[in-house]
């Protein structure tokens, strides 16, 4: 297991959140959502030409950019 | 093969622990009696090959929540030879009941508390000899993040699992069946008293976002859906309108006629020729708007929306913006101004104005009904849907140019973060009440100038008395004449600038007032256009009305919504000047080309 960027994950790469580095209300938001220290995360897909990312997070889906997401740090599962 | 069922309340450092315990070998796997995926490992315990599955977080063996509900099912249709409860030792006190929970129904449970590091800090001292001895289970201390306390919480797993035999699914079955017969009774009272939208399943959310947001197809597939909604409007709308028309048309000529002779000639021609014709040719575009805010309606409650932001986010990216952006430009389409509203969801106040800059160009649904009727009485029947999507296709452009002129002076890096909702299917009750919302405001806020508009202009195209109607001696025409310099070089004549002159107070006056202008109606009037103007002329025409400010409420909700006058009068010399230009290019090029 190693720590990376939510970011950094591949595509179907499961990952558990280990801190969230946003602040204000960018982090109340990403909680609100489910974005929690140990919870699960998975990369669904990424849309074109650098686009957002399609993450699931329990049953939730939502989309972030990768610049927002590269402040989620997670442990990558094999 | 033995089986270790991980359970706990979420946010206890669950997963982290099983990612310690398992490592790398986690797998997701299907289970009997569950309908979603978990995370299962099999991993070499002791001397025995030992398979552990990680459970959805839960606060209550008994709850009804419907990861709870995913535990019962999976206890009850899968037998378990240990489980390890993992709590929060700082929050002991709050989660010790679920281990109770546990010991009430036998189950051999190790209980594991993580954060012992914690709640160690914060004073927290534990008797673990009576806790374990309250539990009738094995207690063990860890930092699942540090990994102190791993190994004696290992010795205490392969200890238990040797010692019991596995979970009685049956039995486990009995104990739940009471939660299960107030799940099914509740399933039962909702289905006879609550109407819910339907969500469709999960995966088949998941098999519609893998086509609708396929990386290549999933933007030419949005503007094919796109096409194919405008196609039904004016499929469905079209007979409707004509219906319409031909009704307003035979109560005029059959009952309004006779009041001709009763009527005084100037009320007459104020009632009828001004504010009836008037109406009555906005009117017969009332089908269309219905279909289209019923479609939109559609659209909206699907979930759809969201996935157009993840489609375009990219490419709004470059422009300054970001994919609600797009998503407002959309709404746009409807009227301009709930979609000004919408970017309240922006914190960013440079992002906010550069998207309240750009929705303007949004071809809205009244300045659509102009363009329906421009471009069927000039165009023939296979060219009008075409100029018709060249104009939405302007629309996008400038909106998108706009955009990229003023990204630098307007610059924002708000973090982006929207739910991608599961598909529903909107109830057609929904659909319809949300369409008769849309409706209902366009009509009030259409009556109110429409009528208003129409008797203005029927009073400056006949005032002062006397002169011949409409002509250059008329109010109008004065108007008409100031402005004539400016309009002639991109083939706007003086009655045309008299129009855009109230195009200016709303889109949807722009056809009552042609109507009154030269005192024609319908096909008489779509008649009259074929020989007052070219087709040149008419996109010229057409291109200054998508541009210029759209309505006087449009300026309104812009000034209150960026509390700016300053930004506003930007907005408005903006567009009036591309509109302008825009204009100017097309008719001169056009004309200089010979047509």
């Amino acid at each position: 297991m190693t720590m990376v960027r939510l970011s950094d994950l591949a595509i179907g790469q499961h990952g558990i959140i280990e801190d969230l580095d946003a602040e204000g209300p960018f982090r109340q938001r990403l909680q609100a959502l489910g974005f929690r220290i140990g919870k699960e995360v998975l990369p669904i897909r990424q849309a074109l030409f650098g686009g957002p990312l399609h993450v699931r997070i329990g049953s939730v889906n939502v989309m972030l950019r990768r610049r927002d997401a590269a402040l989620i740090h997670v442990w990558a599962s094999q | 093969m033995k089986r270790i069922a991980l359970l706990g309340m979420p946010n206890t450092g669950k997963s982290t622990f099983f990612n310690r315990l398992t490592g790398a070998s986690a797998r997701i796997g299907n289970w009997p009696g569950i309908t979603v995926d978990l995370l299962g490992a099999k991993i070499l315990l002791g001397a025995d090959m030992v398979e552990v599955v990680d459970l959805p977080g839960l606060y209550d063996l008994h709850g009804f929540a419907e990861d709870e509900q995913v535990v019962r099912h999976f206890l009850q249709n899968n037998p378990v030879d240990l489980l390890c409860l993992i709590l929060n030792a700082a929050q002991i006190d709050q989660q010790l009941p679920l281990a109770l929970q546990f010991r009430q129904l036998g189950l051999p449970t190790v209980v594991v508390l993580n954060m012992a590091d914690e709640a160690e800090r914060l004073g927290i001292r534990f008797d673990a000899a009576t806790l374990a001895a309250g539990l009738d289970g094995p207690v063990c201390f860890i930092s699942a993040k540090y990994g102190q306390g791993f190994p004696e919480t290992l010795a205490a797993l392969r200890q238990m699992l040797s010692r019991n035999p596995p979970t009685d699914t049956a039995a486990l079955s009995e104990e739940f069946a009471e939660d299960e017969a107030l799940v099914a009774e509740a399933e039962r009272l909702i289905a006879r008293s609550v109407t819910m939208p339907r969500v469709l399943e999960h995966d088949l959310t998941e098999r519609i976002d893998r086509i609708v947001l396929h990386p290549v197809f999933g933007i030419p597939l949005f503007f094919f859906a796109l096409y194919l909604l405008f196609q039904a409007v004016y499929a469905l709308g079209g007979p409707l309108q004509d219906g319409i028309a031909w009704a307003l048309d035979g109560f005029r000529n059959v009952v309004l006629i006779h009041f001709q002779a009763i009527l005084p000639h100037w009320l007459y021609g104020l009632l009828v020729e001004g504010v009836y014709d008037g109406v009555g040719t906005v009117a017969s575009f009332v089908p269309v708007i219905v279909l289209f805010f019923l479609g939109m309606a559609l659209v909206e409650d699907s979930g759809y929306l969201s996935r157009i932001a993840f489609l375009m986010d990219a490419l709004m990216a470059k422009l300054g913006l970001d994919g609600r952006g797009f998503v407002m430009l959309l709404m746009g389409f409807g009227c301009n101004v709930p979609a000004l509203m919408g970017t309240r969801v922006m914190r960013s106040r440079g992002l906010r104005l550069l998207t309240m800059l750009i929705i303007p160009f949004s071809l809205c649904s009244a300045r659509l009904q102009v363009f329906v009727f421009l471009t069927t009485a000039l165009f023939s029947t296979t060219q009008a849907p075409l100029v018709l999507l060249a104009l939405y296709l302007i629309s996008f452009l400038v909106a998108f140019g706009t955009a990229l002129l003023f990204k630098n002076r307007l610059q924002s890096h708000e973090p982006l973060l929207i739910e991608l909702p599961p598909y529903r299917l909107p109830t057609f009750h929904q659909v319809l009440l949300r369409g008769w919302h849309e409706v209902h405001h366009f009509l009030s806020r259409a009556t109110r100038f429409i009528i208003a508009g129409v008797v203005m202009i029927w009073l400056l195209t006949h005032l002062p008395p006397g002169v011949p109607v409409g002509g250059p001696e008329t109010l109008a025409g004065l108007f008409g004449g100031w402005l004539e310099p400016l309009l002639r070089p991109i083939g706007i004549d003086q009655q045309m600038a008299v129009v855009l002159l109230f195009g200016f107070v709303a889109k949807e006056i722009v056809l009552g007032a042609m109507a009154v202008v030269y005192g024609l109606d319908g096909d008489a009037l779509a008649h009259l256009m074929t020989q007052q103007m070219d087709w040149v002329q008419a996109f010229s025409f057409m291109l200054f009305t998508l541009i210029y400010t759209p309505c006087l409420s449009t300026v309104a909700t812009m000034r209150s919504e960026s509390k700016s006058l300053i930004f506003t009068s930007i907005s408005i010399f903006w567009s009036l000047f591309l509109a302008w230009l825009l204009s100017f290019l097309f008719y001169q090029s056009a004309r200089l080309l010979g047509y």
